[in-house]
């Protein structure tokens, strides 16, 4: 397919590695805040293109998996409840809440339907005035134009049995609490494209000046991941900390201006719970004030309730790049895919499922290798 | 609000909302997300990452020359 497969060219990926190993003098740890980049660098394998100085560590970059338990336990709430159908996007329905998931109160006889675009629940509402339609808005920037014309329009169409349940979060200020941590081990970042198609790179600007780290745009083909490492660390080498464009083929600064001015209408700021990770302030969006009548927080009279993430996942540590997925205890053996204790392993884009999914087999042999070395 | 279109996915088509890229005509290629196309590839800079490479290249022959 155009504008992918090249980007997935061997000898270019390559050439990328040895141009890699001559600049790179000392070790430097670099974070991806995508899932997507975070499945493409584990399932191509680029890390291991990477000369041994350069660490790459996987951020907060998966949207299903920073969903705080709360927010699953009231999603887990209206579902049960009758008259309501209830629509999400399909990797949210095996997210773990308490004591259980979406697909099980589906299977108990809940209306849960999987739907591939919010203007597909819009849909729904219009064509069952009876039943209460709500939609699970989960997701960074790049889905929060599409939840925000979904409100536009049924609020337009003068739609009553509309309602999102809105967890949206924004990667700018989750990399700043990353920044600020004192255990933080983060020299450079690679920003994701998609996140920066819709909002531009203008709000990376006081994060390079403020932490004088290099935050190079990325995208997330294996060589677009190549180019951002190499820009990144090129920088860190050079003493110098910029915003970089590497994904420029989709990515303006100033970003998409249009969807950028419907999600402010839509929606207002808001501080958030990351799900392993903790509340960031301004971190999230909520409906504005206008908007609220589609709040289904208010509408199921749900807005309230809290929940205590479970301890033994080391899922927080592992989105602020202090350990690697396989470094758990508990990774591959009391948590896995099937019966995953927390935010990474959650969804495919986590990135325990990724090392999950392409690394098993790898994992226990580079343990023997440092057995046999001592 | 409404603007849509047929988007060809390497052989599948669906519709895809078009309110965000009011630019987009036929034939342009467009990164979708969720049903909605959040923005057009700009096919100039699509071949950005082989330049780069090949510059990288040239700067590596060169530096080759230079007595160490």
């Amino acid at each position: 397919m155009r504008f992918i497969d090249e980007y997935r060219d061997p000898e270019a990926a390559a050439g990328f590695a040895r141009a890699l190993r001559r600049i790179t003098t000392r070790p430097w740890t670099l974070m991806e805040v995508c899932g997507g980049q975070t499945h493409a660098i584990v399932k191509y394998g680029v890390d291991e293109l990477l000369p041994p100085e350069v660490e790459l560590v996987h951020g907060p970059g998966c949207p299903v998996c920073v969903t705080p338990l709360e927010l699953i336990e009231k999603a887990l709430e209206i579902a049960a409840m009758p008259g309501v159908t209830f629509c999400s996007f399909g990797d949210m329905l095996r997210v773990p809440g308490r004591t259980t998931d979406l697909l099980t109160v589906k299977a108990r006889g809940g209306d849960v339907r999987i739907v591939y675009s919010p203007l597909d629940a819009v849909k729904l509402a219009r064509e069952n005035p009876d039943r209460e339609v709500v939609f699970f808005a989960v997701g960074f920037e790049t889905t929060a134009p599409a939840n925000a014309m979904a409100v536009f329009q049924a609020s337009q169409l003068g739609l009553k049995n509309f309602s999102i349940l809105v967890s949206h979060v924004l990667v700018p200020p989750a990399m700043e609490a990353i920044l600020s941590s004192p255990e933080s081990r983060v020299q450079g970042f690679l920003a994701a494209g998609h996140v920066c198609s819709v909002m531009g790179y203008r709000e990376y600007e006081p994060l390079v000046a403020r932490y004088q780290v290099p935050i190079v745009v990325t995208g997330f083909e294996p060589l677009d991941i190549l180019q951002g490492v190499y820009m990144c660390v090129k920088q860190l080498e050079e003493g110098r900390a910029e915003v970089e464009n590497q994904y420029a083929r989709a990515v303006r600064r100033d970003g998409n201006v249009p969807a950028q001015l419907l999600m402010r209408e839509i929606f207002q700021i808001v501080p958030r719970k990351w799900r392993g990770v903790g509340e960031i302030p301004k971190s999230g969006l909520g409906l504005a004030e206008p908007y609220a009548s589609f709040d289904a927080e208010l509408r199921f009279g749900v807005a309230n309730h809290t929940a205590d993430e479970p301890t033994e996942c080391c899922s927080g540590r592992i989105m602020q790049g202090l350990m690697k997925p396989h470094e758990c205890p508990a990774f591959g053996t009391r948590c896995t895919p099937e019966h995953p204790l927390g935010a990474t392993m959650v969804s495919s884009e986590g990135a325990c499922a990724a090392y999950y999914r392409y690394r098993r087999l790898t994992v226990p042999q580079e343990e023997k290798a440092v057995q046999h070395g001592n | 609000m409404l603007r849509s279109g047929r988007v060809d996915f390497a052989g599948i088509v669906k519709h895809v909302n078009l309110s965000y890229v009011p630019d987009a005509g036929i034939g342009d290629f467009v990164l979708v997300h969720v049903g909605f196309a959040i923005s057009t590839v700009d096919e100039a800079e699509a071949t950005q990452v082989f330049r780069y490479l090949e510059q990288m290249g040239e700067l590596a022959e060169l530096e080759e020359r230079e007595p160490s």
